[in-house]
């Protein structure tokens, strides 16, 4: 048998079949479906939907995700990683609300409801004013702070040769000495300590 | 934090008490040596009883001996535990196969419930033929077997600023290592024919996160299965069931559960799992994509914080894990001196491409303070960093792919702790 031979499994897609799943977006807009909507459709929507755990300003409750803000503290020691201050491309945040959002009731969503939101998050970053409207045919145009932020993994030039290499096996060091211990934190669930003994 | 240093202190105390008590059944033993074991000189029940039946246990359990053999969680480490993550046991494992019941998760969207015979694969984008694809229809392509590890990218990804959880199911447990039965995918995606212009796949979970990622072709043509089976019975739930994507040797959330959509694109789709999530940022504000393998990596997970050794000076047995994403490991070095001398440690078992390999090192011990290490050589001549090597490269915000030499620390009484030294 070729390797190329076709064993005649499966069946052809439906257009309709795949209209249904297919709902992936790309940076260049691609996936994109028709429709709009503005930054204060999208604070009502934000309200009722999503401020119970990402808090009405995308401040984020308790441990839910910071959505806003944290510009300039990616080279801080406690950097805040948000759509704002660290997403290179606007597309993720609509694939990713429209895939996945609301938590727990996942693709409830309209396609206008999701541009309004993607909109209100742009204005609670600064981005955008609050008559701004997104849609299909602007969405390409909105460029992100942080879009140059990422390069390709690089560790076959910069750590790979490194580490590469016979190591030492004798006498390579003369003193050792504790520098940190876990159990000063002591953040290990309990049962697991009590289990052991 | 105050209610939990209390109640830390207090299992801290138990625990110790624990070891020593642990010690002092030494001495005990002796004891009823002399007037005979009553483990021998007594009918125990068991010796006189009759066990269960075959009927008992349809689908069997371990021992109840065993019941702290289990998969454990860190509240404090997401917001909620349906996307959150457990850990395996590695501590209290041997060999290299991961039992599936103790198979560490991580779900987005929590583990979706799937009805096979509802179940479909759709395969789209560029190819010659978009096509669908039931169960059925995937039971009747050639498939393969293969033993690999799946890391989480966030393994030890808490160490990053130093040791912060005792024990190696805390600080190394995001991984299993299970023989998959599966479809080799290039074969799926020769079956809608790729066009020319086809650089890239989507792969895309059925569950409520939907997961995506983008995974460039080659890799998809070359060792990608689609597999319905883990250690010779269908997935677990948990794992993807009824069907999963393998990504050998690349980190684990590529991996897609429940897998229902492959597309077939020109370019990737930097979806939020591969910008917000595993990117790697360094100190200078700049972050790594696409980092996709998993570097050699090795832990000892005996004795452990949470494997004290309970027998006192003499023989003892250090026994640990090693892998790596880019080839098989050939060598592990373990040094009970906090590096000082190193020795090449045994290695046991079966040595496969992109798996864990199970070593040893069997030492007569003299009661004095251990400083354990052990340091993974893979097949292409890497050899593990210490987490201040990457340190100084990537800085303490990277969050992932943290492979750096672990230490353990155990004192006279043979209690582990997790610390790093000088």
């Amino acid at each position: 048998v070729p390797a190329d031979a076709r064993l005649g499994l499966g069946r052809e897609a439906l257009a309709e079949e795949i209209a249904v799943w297919d709902i992936d977006v790309r940076p260049d807009g691609t996936g994109l479906p028709e429709g709009s909507g503005d930054v204060m459709t999208g604070e009502e929507i934000f309200v009722e939907s999503c401020a119970v755990c990402h808090g009405d300003f995308g401040e984020g409750v308790g441990r839910w995700p910071v959505l806003t803000g944290g510009f300039n503290s990616l080279t801080k020691d406690r950097p805040v990683k948000t759509t704002g201050s660290y997403w290179p491309y606007l597309s993720t945040v609509y694939d990713y609300i429209n895939r996945a959002m609301p938590f727990g009731n996942a693709q409830s969503l309209q396609p206008d409801d999701v541009y309004a939101i993607t909109a209100y998050l742009l204005y609670m970053n600064d981005l955008v004013d609050e008559d701004f409207t997104l849609s299909r045919e602007n969405f390409a145009g909105v460029e992100m702070p942080n879009a140059d932020g990422f390069y390709m993994d690089d560790r076959a030039e910069t750590e790979i040769p490194v580490f590469t290499g016979e190591p030492c096996m004798e006498a390579c060091k003369d003193t050792v000495e504790i520098t940190m211990r876990a159990a000063v934190l002591d953040v290990t669930p309990d049962e697991t300590a009590a289990e052991a003994a | 934090m105050s209610a939990s240093d209390k109640s830390g202190t207090a299992s801290r105390r138990t625990f110790l008490k624990g070891a020593l008590a642990a010690g002092g059944a030494v001495a005990g033993a002796g004891a009823a040596r002399a007037a005979g074991d009553p483990a021998i000189t007594q009918i125990q029940p068991w010796m006189q009883e009759l066990g269960d039946g075959v009927d008992v246990a349809p689908y069997g359990k371990p021992s109840e001996y065993e019941d702290q053999v289990i998969r454990r969680t860190v509240e404090w480490l997401t917001a909620d535990p349906v996307s959150s993550i457990n850990f395996t046991p590695l501590h209290d494992l041997d060999g290299i196969i991961t039992p599936n019941g103790l198979c560490f998760e991580r779900h987005h969207g929590g583990a979706a419930h799937i009805d096979p015979a509802e179940h479909r694969l759709m395969i789209n984008g560029l190819v010659d033929t978009p096509l669908v694809f039931t169960m059925e229809d995937i039971l009747r392509f050639p498939r393969e077997n293969h033993v690999y590890f799946l890391e989480c990218a966030a393994n030890s990804g808490m160490e990053w600023r130093g040791s912060q959880l005792n024990g190696c199911q805390f600080t190394h447990g995001m991984i299993h290592n299970v023989m998959y039965t599966g479809v080799p995918l290039r074969l799926l995606l020769n079956e809608a024919g790729i066009k020319t212009e086809g650089k890239w796949i989507l792969p895309e979970g059925a569950d409520a996160a939907a997961m995506t990622r983008s995974i460039p072709m080659e890799k998809a043509l070359d060792d990608c299965l689609v597999a319905f089976k883990m250690n010779g019975e269908a997935l677990r739930v948990e794992q993807g069931y009824p069907l999963r994507l393998v990504v050998p040797g690349w980190e684990g959330n590529m991996w897609i559960k429940w897998l229902r959509r492959i597309e077939v694109g020109d370019q990737p789709w930097h979806h939020r799992e591969e910008t917000s999530k595993y990117t790697d940022l360094f100190a200078d504000g700049k972050a790594r994509r696409f980092t996709w393998e998993m570097d050699a990596k090795s832990v000892i997970t005996s004795p452990s914080p949470q494997v004290p050794i309970p027998h006192g000076p003499g023989p003892l047995v250090i026994k640990g894990l090693a892998w790596s994403g880019r080839g098989t490991i050939p060598r592990v070095d373990v040094t009970i001196d906090g590096g000082k001398t190193w020795a090449q440690a045994r290695m046991s078992g079966p040595s496969l491409d992109k798996s864990m390999h199970a070593f040893y090192l069997d030492i007569n011990w003299d009661g004095q303070p251990l400083y354990l290490q052990s340091r993974a050589h893979d097949s292409t001549g890497y050899v593990q960093p210490t987490k201040q090597a990457l340190r100084e490269i990537r800085g303490v915000n990277s969050i992932y792919h943290n492979n750096g030499i672990q230490t353990w620390y155990v004192n006279e009484q043979g209690v582990a702790e997790n610390v790093e030294i000088s």
